[in-house]
């Protein structure tokens, strides 16, 4: 009985100090994942465009980001570049370094969604004398973005939770804190308990957000 | 001086040679219908005039004036020429009126409220003034192509180019869109039709050009077409499709 008791107890007590560190988390997964949607958009973009040469560069930044861990990413940029005469604070590293890590998984994302946008789409815009660039913004991105959403969503989610790893470069967000709280107490069950709350509570606020917005853009398809 | 004039028109597909030496007229206020079998280049024709397909070699002519061929250029003549499609390709995240309006708000720069009035009006010249809210999703197919017709006419253009505007619809429904269609020929719509129907080509059309294997095999008035084919293919043609 008594071991429930200190279980709660340890909760009330550590989940307001988990405070700074959410309100951490938050902010580096709010800046990543808007800095990542406008460089996975950029980069879509750009591919479709189909020059070889930008496609190709293009083409090697997906690479290198999907092909190596997102831990030794946020290593290099905060220890390995100030080796090349490169020094970024904590927080702006740790921003880089996810919005650069979402970017290239963004890309793939709004490029599969543009590129299921039937041709007609595109063809009706541009006999009506619209551009290149209006046809895309009025006619192709539009829809696009919404068919996105589904996976747009678990990408969100998953940059919320990649956040955590900023804590290796000494970011103090909700897992740093955790650790810290556990190495100071071993209080190890209540702690973890109540960072995995609130991830918890943030992934599935920013889920309903999500479907609210799939609700709002799905207006005139069945 | 000719609407249109196509001079030496040849299209490739890779090794394929779809058109091989267009040449052809058309006057303001002609009605021409395209008929031919599938795989004639008839559409491919088509597209080429507005540069949806980009021709191997020719010159086309509009208005009098050789086609400016830059991007700035061919947008011009997309205002000038307008397309509706087998697939109507309607916008299906805007509203009807917002279809109509979408061309010379965006592309004219028109000021929204004078758009719409021009939508409505437009919407009540194809039947449809009652839908100008609903989503395109809503109408049936008939209803969906004569919106595209009138989103083709808010731009105003000198040409329609038809690419087998009745194809996709059920058979109860061809004849509104057909309607449609022949108000605006006796308007004096310059109007390039490509169809398979060959009741609206003997009705409506000026001229009837009949393709065969990316040349033109035969031209004339749809009486002479139809009721004296001298073309053994068209002969062919017309006894498969009429029978």
């Amino acid at each position: 009985m008594s071991s429930i008791i200190d279980f709660f107890d340890t909760v009330v007590v550590f989940a307001p100090k988990f405070i700074p560190g959410v309100i951490a988390t938050l902010q580096l997964a709010f800046f990543s994942i808007l800095i990542g949607t406008v460089i996975g958009l950029f980069v879509a973009v750009v591919k479709l465009a189909n020059k070889k040469p930008l496609t190709f560069v293009m083409n090697i930044y997906i690479t290198i980001i999907r092909g190596t861990p997102l831990l030794l990413q946020l290593w290099f940029i905060f220890y390995g570049l100030p080796g090349m005469g490169i020094e970024i604070d904590r927080f702006p590293s740790a921003v880089i370094g996810l919005a650069l890590h979402n970017g290239a998984y963004i890309s793939e994302i709004f490029r599969g969604a543009i590129e299921s946008i039937h041709y007609g789409q595109r063809e009706a815009a541009r006999s009506l004398g619209m551009t290149r660039g209006q046809a895309l913004k009025r006619v192709v991105l539009p829809q696009a973005f919404r068919r996105s959403i589904p996976a747009l969503g678990n990408q969100f989610i998953i940059a919320v939770k990649d956040s955590s790893l900023a804590s290796v470069i000494t970011i103090t967000e909700t897992m740093l804190l955790a650790r810290q709280f556990v190495a100071a107490t071993f209080d190890v069950f209540p702690i973890f308990f109540v960072a995995a709350s609130y991830y918890l509570v943030i992934t599935m606020g920013l889920a309903k957000l999500l479907q609210k917005l799939e609700t709002k853009l799905k207006v005139g398809v069945r | 001086m000719s609407m249109i004039e196509i001079k030496n028109l040849h299209k490739y597909f890779g090794d394929l040679e779809v058109l091989k030496g267009i040449d052809l007229k058309i006057e303001e206020s002609d009605v021409v219908c395209l008929i031919g079998a599938s795989g004639s280049g008839k559409s491919t024709l088509l597209r080429c005039i507005n540069y949806l397909e980009k021709k191997t070699e020719g010159e086309i002519w509009i208005d009098g004036k050789p086609v400016d061929e830059t991007e700035d250029g061919i947008n011009k003549i997309r205002q000038e020429v307008g397309m509706v499609f087998q697939r109507f390709n309607l916008f299906p995240h805007m509203t009807v009126a917002e279809n109509v309006m979408e061309g010379p708000v965006t592309v004219k720069n028109m000021d929204k409220t004078e758009a719409r009035k021009l939508a409505l009006d437009l919407l009540e010249k194809v039947g449809i003034a009652d839908k100008a809210d609903v989503y395109p999703e809503m109408l049936s197919g008939g209803q969906q192509q004569r919106v595209a017709i009138a989103r083709s006419l808010a731009m105003e253009p000198k040409v329609i180019l038809f690419d087998e505007p009745t194809s996709a619809l059920d058979p109860e429904l061809v004849g509104e869109v057909l309607k449609v269609m022949k108000d605006l020929a006796q308007e004096g719509m310059t109007m390039i039709v490509v169809t398979h129907e060959m009741g609206f080509a003997k009705e409506v059309a000026d001229r009837v050009i009949f393709l065969h294997d990316g040349m033109i095999a035969e031209e004339g008035p749809p009486k002479e077409i139809f009721e004296n084919p001298k073309h053994e293919r068209l002969q062919a043609f017309l006894g498969e499709i009429l029978a």
